[in-house]
């Protein structure tokens, strides 16, 4: 097949197409489980006490539901997702069949994550809203989201990077990537130039996202 | 216009319960300026906060426009919501957004066409001299300026009523002084009805025509603030009154009294900048003898108002016919007791 780099015993080609799975497993568990965890986020802050949509039945559920996900290592959740897994993707083996622990494991990480951000947003703002007549919805996407948007976007580089560390991790049901080489290679073969090129490219994408991360954060901050 | 009766607030925490307000009766009548005062904890903002359901009442009623807000469905409430504007103490702009945006909000929320929109936030613009910084970030301005945009928001969507929660309580007394005149040109040109809660006395005498002092949850005190500058009833009233007028009698004067009861008049004059007309007629009208002890001339809502304390020597029948016929004249006047 093709040729060889750099001394190492992969080719090119299976690094690129590393590279090619890991962004496709973060990207898609990423916008699976942003479009969980945003909302349940939202939830776990105007549901709680004194807020717009103060529910204690919704918040007492909701609370403790994330914190126990929350506490599940990824590795576990992975194996025991093997049954619900085959049943949403066919296979409990391969790139797609770990975006779906994926997403479990990063939506309530996320869902944390959105709460905090926008329990920053002073209290005083949602008061002025409230005053305005603003319904429910129009206090969330106009004044909670834009007011929390510079840190919300910090949540989700975090997010993000999360996700690319846990990507490796999915290599043990077969999911490929770049962590997947790693440890397949570098660390089982003792092939040390496979794992010092696999963790630099690992390290780089995770400077790259924390980086633009933090650039656009503090541009929407700065304002 | 706005109407409080009997008015509880009771704040349930697991700890404690903490009676807010303990039966508020009050009434705002249109174009007032009405100027709540009271220490912190009395309850002010509580009070405030009735007015649009921020908080809702544990008992009694708040009439609003001659409607009861907490009988109105979801709808009508924020239909009414827009005929109260209100401002803040920290102001409580959006740091993510524009000036113009800020200001455009509520008309946003109502979902009024984007070209009206942009007319009526120029107009407000300009209305509080701040058209240059439409494309400003809040960040960028003076707290006075933040002030300002605040108002100018509160004012967007044409209001009858204005609520203001401490707003000059972050500011310094130059650009206190401006804000207030620009509540007071918003209460004359647009016939708005202004409900201000501090706890500065100064900001009363400035622009309110009527006052309500609050302890404790209760409105102790209230009238129209000639009256209440006049002739404060309670002593909190008068510590209030006090921070603004110096009308004390001269320490060096009360330690010379020696063991005679001296005869002192507090004569208040609204409206002439002296007191030396009557003064003089007195003297000449009446077998007494008049010193004035202590004698300033402040404002009220830029009415002069004359504080004098005077001490009244003569024969009782005199005095009295001296007393009888300043009050004749419709001049304020009192007798003031010295204890200790
Ligand atoms: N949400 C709340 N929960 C419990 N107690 C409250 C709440 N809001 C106010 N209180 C209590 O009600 C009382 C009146 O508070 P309020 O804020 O109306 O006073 P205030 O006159 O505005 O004081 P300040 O000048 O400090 O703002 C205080 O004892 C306060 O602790
Ligand atoms: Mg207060």
């Amino acid at each position: 097949m093709g040729n060889t780099l750099w001394g190492m015993e992969i080719t090119a080609d299976q690094l690129s197409t590393a590279f090619g799975d890991t962004l496709y497993m973060v990207a898609i568990s990423l916008i699976f489980s942003g479009l969980i965890g945003l909302p349940l986020g939202i939830l776990l802050v105007i549901t709680r006490k004194g807020h717009i949509l103060e529910n204690k039945w919704i918040f007492n559920v909701l609370n403790p539901v994330i914190n126990i996900l929350r506490s599940v290592p990824f590795i576990i959740l992975l194996v025991a997702l093997i049954p619900f897994t085959r049943m949403i993707v066919g296979s409990a083996i391969g790139t797609n069949a770990a975006i779906v622990p994926l997403i479990f494991y990063a939506a309530p990480y996320i869902a944390r994550l959105v709460e905090n951000s926008l329990l920053e947003v002073d209290k005083g703002i949602i008061e002025a809203a409230q005053a305005m007549g603003a319904t429910t919805w129009q206090i969330i996407y106009r004044f909670l989201i834009p007011e929390g948007l510079s840190s919300l976007i910090l949540t989700f580089t975090t997010a993000t990077i999360g996700l690319v560390g846990s990507t490796a991790m999915a290599g043990a049901v077969g999911a490929g990537g770049v962590g997947d080489l790693a440890l397949a290679y570098g660390y089982q073969r003792f092939d040390t130039m496979t794992m010092v090129v696999t963790v630099a490219a690992l390290v780089i994408i995770v400077q790259l996202l924390q980086s633009t991360g933090n650039f656009v954060s503090k541009k929407i901050r700065r304002r | 216009m706005i109407e409080f009766q009997n008015v509880k607030k009771v704040y349930q925490t697991k700890k404690q319960t903490v009676e807010a307000l303990k039966g508020i009766n009050l009434t705002v009548e249109k174009g007032d300026i009405f100027g709540v005062v009271g220490y912190s904890g009395a309850g002010k903002s509580t009070l405030i906060r009735l007015v649009n359901l921020l908080e809702h009442p544990s008992d009694g009623q708040v009439i609003v426009g001659g409607k009861d807000l907490t009988k109105l469905n979801p709808k009508e409430l924020r239909a009414e919501k827009k005929k109260i504007g209100m401002i803040f103490q920290h102001f409580n702009l959006l740091n993510s957004k524009t000036v113009f945006d800020n200001i455009a909000m509520p008309l946003v929320l109502s979902g009024t066409p984007s070209k009206e929109i942009k007319e009526r936030v120029g107009e407000l613009l300009e209305f509080v001299g701040l058209s240059s910084k439409a494309r400003s970030y809040p960040e960028q301005l003076s707290g006075g300026q933040k002030q300002r945009i605040g108002i100018a928001r509160a004012l967007a969507t044409n209001p009858s009523i204005l609520l203001c929660d401490e707003a000059t309580s972050a500011l310094d007394p130059q650009t206190t002084s401006a804000v207030l005149q620009l509540l007071k040109k918003i209460n004359k040109e647009y016939n708005i009805t202004i409900l201000l809660i501090t706890h500065e006395m100064s900001v009363i005498r400035e622009i309110c025509n009527k006052v309500a002092v609050m302890e404790g949850g209760r409105v102790v005190e209230q009238g129209s603030v000639f009256e209440v500058f006049a002739k404060p009833q309670t002593d909190i009233a008068k510590n209030f009154v006090r921070t603004v007028i110096h009308d004390e009698i001269p320490q060096s004067f009360l330690k010379n009294i020696g063991s005679y009861i001296p005869i002192i008049w507090k004569i208040n004059f609204i409206g002439t900048t002296s007191g030396n007309p009557l003064l003089s007629t007195i003297s000449k009208k009446f077998d007494v003898h008049l010193s004035v002890l202590s004698a300033n001339i402040s404002e009220i809502q830029e009415t002069p108002f004359g504080n004098l304390i005077i001490e009244v020597t003569g024969n009782k029948q005199e005095v009295d016919k001296a007393y009888q016929y300043i009050k004749d004249e419709g001049i304020l006047v009192q007798e003031v007791q010295i204890n200790g």
